[in-house]
C-alpha cells in the first residue's frame, strides 16, 4: 500500500511517564452506543451491498463513520486523557473472518491509527506541555491458542501461534504506518496469544529498525484471581517479561475494587510500568454497568495513595465523565516509582 | 526505550510462577517423561496412549518434580507431532501445568514446534555452538523471542569439553555471545557443563568430577546471574549392578555440586542415597575419587565396593553355586545365561529321569524357555541374549533328536507353524533371522524360505505346509510393492493366513495404506522381535476373532488419520525448483583433475585394514540395542548386554581377520564430468558420453534462502565451460558369509549365523569408507593434505561425499544399473543386482563421488507429477514403470 504519514512532532511518551501519572481513555464501545448507528450507517455507502450483516462491527466505522471515531477521541482527550486507543480492537484477519473483512485489515488498522494520530496532533499543538498520544490497540482475536474449543479434543487448537503471529504482524505494521506512538496488547485472556503478539512486535521493530513503545494488559477473568488460561499474575508476568516493555497491567472483566488485590502484586513484582484499566464495576443484572464517576474516582484514588499506578484509564462502561473524574484525581499523585521487593 | 530490569534471578512459568534464587532449594526436574530415558513413556507414546503418558507427567508433579522434561526425540516417532500433542494435551491438565516445561530436543525444528504451543515460560534443552556460532546466535534469538530460558550444553565446533580448562572456554564464549550479541538475559543462561562417569580405570577420566565441579563454580563466580544444570545419574555408570555404591556417588557428587552452585538439574531419586546415610567409610572412598585425592583412589573404591551388599564378589560365588542347584533350575540357568558349557550333561541327566525323552523338552526345556520369554517380554532380557538363549536351547534339542526318533511315537508338539521369507529382490535377512529365533524360542515351527522367495513359492508353500501365519521381510524400497503383490495374490487364492510384515523399510503407515486393503484377512506390522511374539501368540490363541477385529480397526483408523494427516506440505513445480537450485559460483570454485582417470579394481583386499573404519553404532541397531557407540556400552539401560554382544563381535571379527575368511573387492572409476539440466553426464578420456546419471531433485517449498537440492548441483554445468569429474563405486566384503552363516547355522548356533552377517554389513561399510579416503588423498587427490580421527571419518566430517542410489539422496535404485554398465561391476568383481536391484551379496556398497567441497548429503523428499513425468522421459520408461520405482517418494503415492 502506498500510505505513508509524516510525523510532525514526536513527543517523548518516556519523558511524560516519569513526570505524571497518565491518562488512559475509556471505553469506545459504550460511546459508540450513543450513536444508535443502524446496520446502514455501519455499512455507509461503500459496504452497501455487502454479503454479510456489519452491523457490531464497530471497526469498521473508522471506515463507514470517521467522524464519530474522531469525535470520541475528541471527547476523551477533553476529558483530559493523554493516551487515546485506536478503534482497532478486532483489527486482525482472525477476528475479521467473522465479518469476511480480511482483506480490510491493513486499510482499517491505517485509517484507524491516522483518525486517532490527527485528532492527537490537535490537541497537542493547542497545549503543547500535555502532549498527547496515540496508542495501537492490538485485541486478542476471538480464538484461543493454548486451549482446546472442544472438550472432547483437548489436544485440538481452533488457532495456532503461526497464524497469529502473521495476522498480528499485519495488524501492528498498518497501525504503525498509520502513525500510532506505542502499541498496546490488550485483554489477554491466553497468554500464548499474547506471546504471538509480542514475536510480531518484535519482528517488525527489528525488520523497521525502529523501538516503538509496548503496553500489555491482561485480564483477570474472575475472582480465581488467574487468567481465562488459567495463570496467576505472577506466572503471567513472568510469561510476557521477556521483551522490554513499557508497561504491564491489567483491564476487563473486574471493577476497580475487584481488580485492586491482583494490581498490587503486579506492581509490587515488576519492574516494567504498571496500567490498569478496570470496567465501570461490575455489570447489573441488565449486563450494563452503572458504576457513576464518582464512585469510580474514589476506588481509583485508593490506588494512587498506595503508588501502584503509572498510567491510569477505563474500559467497559467507562465515559468521558469517568475519565474526567479520573483525571481530577490523577493529578493530584505522583507516578508509581518503580522498585522491586524481592519476590 | 526502557531496558528489560526483570529481576536477576532466573524465573520460569507454567500456570504458577517458578523462581530460582540463592536461597532456593535445588530444582528439581522431572525426568521420566523422556522417550529417551523411559522404556514405559516410549512405549505409551508409541502405541499412542497419550492418556496413560499424561498419568506419567502427573505423577512427576506429585512426586515433586519442579519442572517437567518432555522429550520425543525417537527415530520412529514423529518427533514434532508428539511433542505438540503431548504439551497441548498437558495444557488442559492445570495440576500438570502448573509447572514450567523443559522442552527437550536435539532437533531444533522439534523445539520450535513445542516453544509455540507453551503459554508459560519454558526452558530449551539445549542448544550448543556445536554447529557454529551463526546457528547458535539465530537459534538462541529465537528462544528470545518466544520468551524461554534455555540450557547451554558445554559443545563447541571441536566437540564436547572433558576438561577444566575446555569447560570454561566454552561456557564463557557462549556466555559472551548471548549476553552481549543476543541480548539474552543472563539469569535465563543455564549451563549444561557435562557430568562423565568417575571410576572408570581410566586415566583420563580421573579428573570428571573434579572438573565438573570447579567448572560449575567458576561459572557461579565469572557469568554473572547465569546458574548451572546437569544430569546426575551419568556420574556412576561404571558401577552399574551395585546399587549400593552407585546410589552413594550419586548423592555425594550431587552434594558437592550443589556446594559448587549448581542449581538445578535431573536426578532420578530412587537412585539417590541420602547424603548423611552414606556409610563414613565408603563416603571417604567415594570423595577420594570425586576429588581425585590420590592416586589409588579408584582401585580402592573397587575393593571396598566388594565388600559391601550387592557387590561382585557374591555374584561370583553364585556362578560356581548354581551348579548345585536342582535340575530344573540349571537348565533354566543354562537358557536364560546363554551358557552351552553344561546343557549336555544336564539335559541327559533329564533324559535319563524321564519316561520319554520328548518329555525333556516339553517339561524343563520349555519351562526354562518361558522363562526366558517373560524376562524378554518384560524388558529385563535382550535381543541378543534371547539369541543366545535359543542357541542353547537348539544343542539341547539337537541332542535329544536321536532317542527321540529312534522311541517313533513323540513327535514335539508346536505352538504353531511360522512361513518367514524375504521377498523377491531382496536379500537381506538379518531381521528376519533374529525374528525366526526368537519366535522358535517360544516353541513356534519355523519354516524359513530364506531370501529372494519368489511370491508363487510363499503361497504354495504356505497352503502344502497349513502354517499359522506368514512373515514376510524386505531392506530396500522395491520389496514395498513385493509385500502388495503378495497381500493381492494371497486375496485372489482367497487364503485367510494371517499376514506379519517387517523389515527396515516398512512401516505401520505402508503396511496399513498399502497392503491392508488388498488383503480380507489380518495383516500387521511389526517393527521388533519382542512384539513379534506377542502378536502371534494372540493370532494363535484360540478364539482370536476379536482381536483380529481390532487389528483391522486400529489399521483402518491408522490408515483414516494418516491419509487426513493435517500437515499439507508445499511444493514447487520441477521447473520452480529448478530456479531455485544450489548455485555454486563455477568461475571461482575450483575444479580438481584426478590423478588418475578411468576404472581400477581392487582384488585380495586386506580386511584387516578396515577395523579402524567400522562404525558400530548401526551393528548394535541391528540386535535391537539403541544407542550410540561407544557411549552405549555405558547405557544405563543396555550397557551391560551391549559391552556382551560387542566382546562377541570382536571374538568373531578376530576370526574372520585372522583365517581371512571373507574376501574383500572393489572397483571404482573416476570420469570427466558435466551436467545439464538434472542429469549429469559422464564421459570417456576423449570426451565421449559414456553414461547419464538422472538425478531427482527436493520439491518441498524451502524457507527463504534455502535451495532445492539435486546431487547434479554439484557438478559444473556444461555450459559453464568448466569440465568437471565424477567417480562411482561398488565395493563388497560379502564373499564367504553365506558359507559361513550356513556353517553356523549346522551347527545350531543363529547367534553367530546373525553375528557374521552384521558384521560382513559393518565391513562394506568399513571398506566403502575407507575406499572413499584413498580416492579423495590418492586417487583423485583433491584433499591430499586431509589428516582425519575414524571419528572424524564416521562423522562424514571430510570434504566431498559419496552418496549411494536407494538412499535419501538419491532413493531412485534404477541408478545402480547405470553404475553396474559404466564400471561393468558384474564381470569384474562379481557383484550382482537381484531383479529389485539389491546387491548381492548383501554385504556390499554402492554409489557415487562428488569432489566439490560444497556437496553435501540431503534427504529428497517427496516429489510431485510433473518431476515423475519429467524422470520417465528422461529416462526413457513408462509413467508407470517410473511410478514402481520412485513411488516412496511421490507425493500422492
Amino acid at each position: 500500500m502506498a500510505f505513508c504519514y509524516v510525523i510532525t512532532t514526536m513527543p517523548n511518551i518516556l519523558e511524560e511517564i516519569n513526570k505524571r501519572i497518565l491518562v488512559l481513555d475509556g471505553a469506545m464501545g459504550t460511546m459508540l452506543q450513543r450513536y444508535e448507528f443502524s446496520e446502514e450507517d455501519f455499512r455507509g455507502e461503500r459496504f452497501k451491498t455487502y454479503p454479510v450483516p456489519l452491523k457490531g462491527n464497530n471497526d469498521l466505522l473508522s471506515l463507514t463513520q470517521p467522524h464519530a471515531i474522531a469525535e470520541v477521541h475528541e471527547r476523551y482527550f477533553e476529558a483530559g486523557a493523554d493516551i487515546v486507543e485506536t478503534n482497532t480492537f478486532s483489527g486482525t484477519t482472525i477476528a475479521m473472518a467473522d465479518y469476511q473483512m480480511e482483506h480490510l485489515v491493513e486499510e482499517l488498522n491505517f485509517e484507524s491509527a491516522r483518525i486517532a494520530k490527527q485528532v492527537a496532533n490537535q490537541f497537542t499543538k493547542r497545549t503543547p506541555d500535555k502532549p498527547r498520544f496515540v496508542a495501537g490497540s492490538i485485541g486478542p482475536t476471538n480464538k484461543t491458542a493454548s486451549m482446546s474449543p472442544d472438550v472432547n479434543r483437548p489436544e485440538f487448537r481452533a488457532v495456532t501461534f503461526e497464524e497469529l503471529r502473521v495476522a498480528y504482524k499485519q495488524q501492528v505494521n498498518a497501525l504503525i504506518d498509520g502513525g500510532v506512538d506505542l502499541l498496546l496488547v490488550e485483554t489477554i485472556f491466553d497468554t500464548l496469544n499474547a506471546k504471538a503478539a509480542l514475536f510480531a512486535i518484535e519482528e517488525v521493530k527489528e525488520e523497521r529498525q525502529i523501538n516503538i513503545p509496548v503496553m500489555v494488559s491482561g485480564t483477570i477473568t474472575d475472582a480465581s484471581g488467574r487468567t481465562l488460561s488459567g495463570q496467576t499474575v505472577e506466572a503471567f508476568l513472568t510469561s510476557v517479561s521477556h521483551m522490554p516493555l513499557l508497561s504491564i497491567g491489567f483491564n476487563c472483566a473486574l471493577g476497580a475494587e475487584q481488580l485492586k488485590p491482583y494490581l498490587k502484586r503486579l506492581s509490587h513484582l515488576t519492574t516494567f510500568y504498571t496500567s490498569a484499566h478496570p470496567n465501570a464495576g461490575l455489570p447489573n443484572a441488565f449486563g450494563a454497568y452503572d458504576q457513576s464517576p464518582k464512585e469510580m474516582q474514589s476506588l481509583i484514588e485508593s490506588y494512587l495513595k498506595e503508588d501502584l499506578i503509572n498510567i491510569i484509564g477505563g474500559c467497559c462502561g467507562t465515559n468521558p465523565e469517568h475519565i474526567k473524574a479520573i483525571a481530577e484525581v490523577a493529578k493530584n499523585y505522583k507516578p508509581r516509582s518503580i522498585k522491586t521487593y524481592a519476590s | 526505550m526502557i531496558a528489560s530490569k526483570s529481576n536477576t534471578y532466573l524465573t520460569l512459568s507454567g500456570l504458577e510462577p517458578l523462581v530460582v534464587t540463592p536461597e532456593s532449594n535445588f530444582i528439581n526436574v522431572g525426568e521420566r517423561t523422556n522417550v529417551t530415558g523411559s522404556r514405559k513413556f516410549l512405549r505409551l507414546i508409541k502405541e499412542g496412549n497419550f492418556d496413560e503418558a499424561l498419568s506419567v507427567a502427573r505423577d512427576q508433579v506429585e512426586g515433586g518434580a519442579q519442572i517437567l522434561d518432555v522429550n520425543m526425540d525417537e527415530g520412529m516417532l514423529d518427533g514434532k507431532a508428539a511433542m505438540v500433542r503431548f504439551l497441548n494435551l498437558i495444557a488442559s491438565e492445570p495440576d500438570i501445568a502448573r509447572i514450567p516445561i523443559m522442552i527437550d530436543s536435539s532437533k531444533w525444528d522439534i523445539i520450535e514446534a513445542g516453544l509455540q504451543v507453551v503459554q508459560g515460560k519454558c526452558v530449551v534443552n539445549s542448544i550448543s555452538l556445536k554447529e557454529g556460532e551463526d546457528e547458535f546466535i539465530r537459534q538462541a534469538k529465537l528462544i528470545k523471542r518466544y520468551g524461554a530460558a534455555v540450557i547451554v550444553m558445554a559443545f563447541d565446533e571441536v566437540g564436547q569439553a572433558d576438561t577444566y580448562e575446555r569447560r570454561i572456554e566454552i561456557c564463557e564464549r557462549s556466555y559472551n555471545i548471548l549476553v552481549d550479541k543476543v541480548n539474552f538475559p543472563p539469569q535465563d543462561i543455564i549451563f549444561d557443563p557435562n557430568i562423565f562417569p568417575v571410576a572408570t580405570g581410566m586415566e583420563a577420566h580421573r579428573l570428571n568430577a573434579l572438573d565438573f565441579f570447579n567448572a560449575t563454580k567458576w561459572i557461579r563466580e565469572n557469568l554473572p546471574y547465569a546458574n548451572v544444570s546437569g544430569g546426575v545419574s551419568n556420574v556412576s555408570f561404571s558401577f552399574r549392578g551395585n546399587s549400593v555404591v552407585r546410589e552413594a556417588i550419586n548423592s555425594a557428587f550431587l552434594y558437592h555440586a550443589i556446594q559448587h552452585g549448581m542449581n538445578l538439574g535431573i536426578v532420578n531419586p530412587t537412585m539417590l542415597e541420602v547424603y548423611d546415610e552414606i556409610p563414613k567409610e565408603l563416603l571417604k572412598h567415594v570423595e577420594d575419587v570425586l576429588f581425585d585425592r590420590h592416586d589409588n583412589a579408584t582401585e580402592d573404591l573397587l575393593d571396598f565396593a566388594e565388600t559391601v551388599k550387592g557387590t561382585k564378589k557374591d555374584d561370583e560365588r553364585k556362578v560356581l553355586e548354581w551348579r548345585n542347584d536342582d535340575l530344573q533350575d540349571r537348565i533354566t540357568y543354562s537358557l536364560v545365561k546363554g551358557i552351552d558349557t553344561f546343557i549336555i550333561e544336564d539335559v541327559e541327566q533329564a533324559r535319563l529321569a524321564t519316561q520319554k525323552p520328548i518329555e525333556v523338552i516339553e517339561g524343563h526345556l520349555m519351562t526354562g524357555m518361558n522363562t526366558v520369554g517373560d524376562l524378554f517380554g518384560s524388558g529385563k532380557m535382550f535381543l541378543p541374549q534371547v539369541v543366545k538363549s535359543a542357541r542353547v536351547m537348539k544343542k539341547a534339542v539337537a541332542y535329544l533328536q536321536p532317542f527321540i526318533e529312534a522311541e517313533k511315537d513323540g513327535k514335539q508338539e508346536y505352538a504353531g507353524k511360522i512361513l518367514m521369507a524375504t521377498v523377491k529382490g531382496d536379500v537381506h535377512d538379518i531381521g528376519k533371522n533374529i525374528v525366526s529365533v526368537v519366535l522358535g524360542c517360544n516353541n513356534y515351527e519355523i519354516i524359513d524360505l530364506g531370501v529372494m522367495v519368489p511370491p508363487e513359492k510363499i503361497i504354495q508353500t504356505a497352503i502344502e505346509e497349513q502354517v499359522d501365519v506368514i512373515g514376510l521381510s524386505g531392506l530396500i524400497t522395491p520389496s514395498l510393492d513385493e509385500m502388495v503383490y503378495l497381500s493381492k495374490a494371497m486375496n485372489k487364492e482367497q487364503m485367510t493366513i494371517p499376514l506379519i510384515i517387517g523389515g527396515a523399510t516398512t512401516s505401520k503407515a505402508h503396511t496399513s495404506v498399502k497392503i491392508a486393503p488388498h488383503y480380507d484377512h489380518t495383516v500387521v506390522h511389526i517393527n521388533d522381535a519382542s512384539r513379534a511374539v506377542t502378536v502371534v501368540g494372540n493370532l494363535l490363541q484360540k478364539d482370536n476373532r476379536l482381536y483380529k477385529a481390532q487389528i483391522r480397526e486400529e489399521y483402518d483408523k491408522f490408515r483414516e488419520q494418516f491419509l487426513n494427516r493435517g500437515k499439507r506440505k508445499e511444493y514447487l513445480t520441477i521447473e520452480e525448483a529448478r530456479q531455485n537450485k544450489y548455485n555454486i559460483n563455477w568461475e571461482t570454485s575450483e575444479i580438481i583433475k584426478p590423478n588418475q582417470l578411468g576404472i581400477k579394481i581392487i582384488e585380495d583386499f586386506d580386511i584387516a585394514k578396515l577395523e579402524g573404519f567400522i562404525d558400530w553404532s548401526p551393528f548394535f541397531r541391528s540386535w535391537d540395542l539403541h544407542g550410540k557407540y561407544p557411549e552405549i556400552l555405558n547405557d544405563e539401560v543396555v550397557g551391560e548386554q551391549a559391552q556382551e554382544l560387542f566382546k562377541d563381535a570382536k571374538v568373531l571379527l578376530n576370526k574372520v581377520l585372522n583365517e581371512k575368511l571373507l574376501k574383500a573387492k572393489a572397483i571404482f572409476g573416476l570420469f570427466p564430468a558435466n551436467t545439464v539440466n538434472d542429469d549429469i553426464e559422464v564421459y570417456n578420456e576423449n570426451g565421449e558420453l559414456m553414461e547419464t546419471f538422472l538425478t531427482l531433485r527436493q520439491q518441498l517449498k524451502k524457507r527463504e534462502g534455502v535451495p532445492n537440492h539435486a546431487l547434479s548441483d554439484f557438478i559444473a554445468p556444461k555450459d559453464s565451460g568448466k569440465q568437471d569429474y565424477i567417480g562411482a563405486f561398488c565395493v563388497t566384503t560379502g564373499f564367504g558369509t553365506q558359507e559361513l552363516a550356513s556353517q553356523y547355522e549346522a551347527e545350531n548356533d543363529d547367534y553367530n549365523s546373525i553375528m557374521i552377517k552384521a558384521i560382513a554389513d559393518r565391513l562394506a561399510e568399513a571398506f566403502a569408507e575407507y575406499l572413499h579416503k584413498e580416492v579423495r588423498t590418492s586417487y583423485w587427490s583433491y584433499a591430499k593434505k586431509e589428516n582425519l580421527s575414524n571419528e572424524d571419518l564416521i562423522k562424514e566430517s571430510y570434504k566431498g561425499i559419496r552418496p549411494a542410489p536407494g538412499y535419501p539422496a538419491c532413493p531412485d535404485h534404477l541408478e545402480k544399473k547405470t553404475i553396474w554398465n559404466l564400471l561393468e561391476v558384474e564381470q569384474k568383481i562379481g557383484v550382482k543386482l537381484t531383479e529389485s536391484l539389491a546387491m548381492w551379496p548383501a554385504a556390499s556398497v554402492s554409489g557415487y563421488y562428488f569432489g566439490n567441497p560444497e556437496a553435501k548429503y540431503f534427504g529428497l523428499g517427496k516429489i510431485t507429477e510433473d518431476q515423475l513425468k519429467d524422470y520417465a522421459k528422461r529416462r526413457r520408461i513408462s509413467e508407470s514403470e517410473a511410478r514402481k520405482w520412485l513411488s516412496p517418494n511421490l507425493i500422492n503415492d
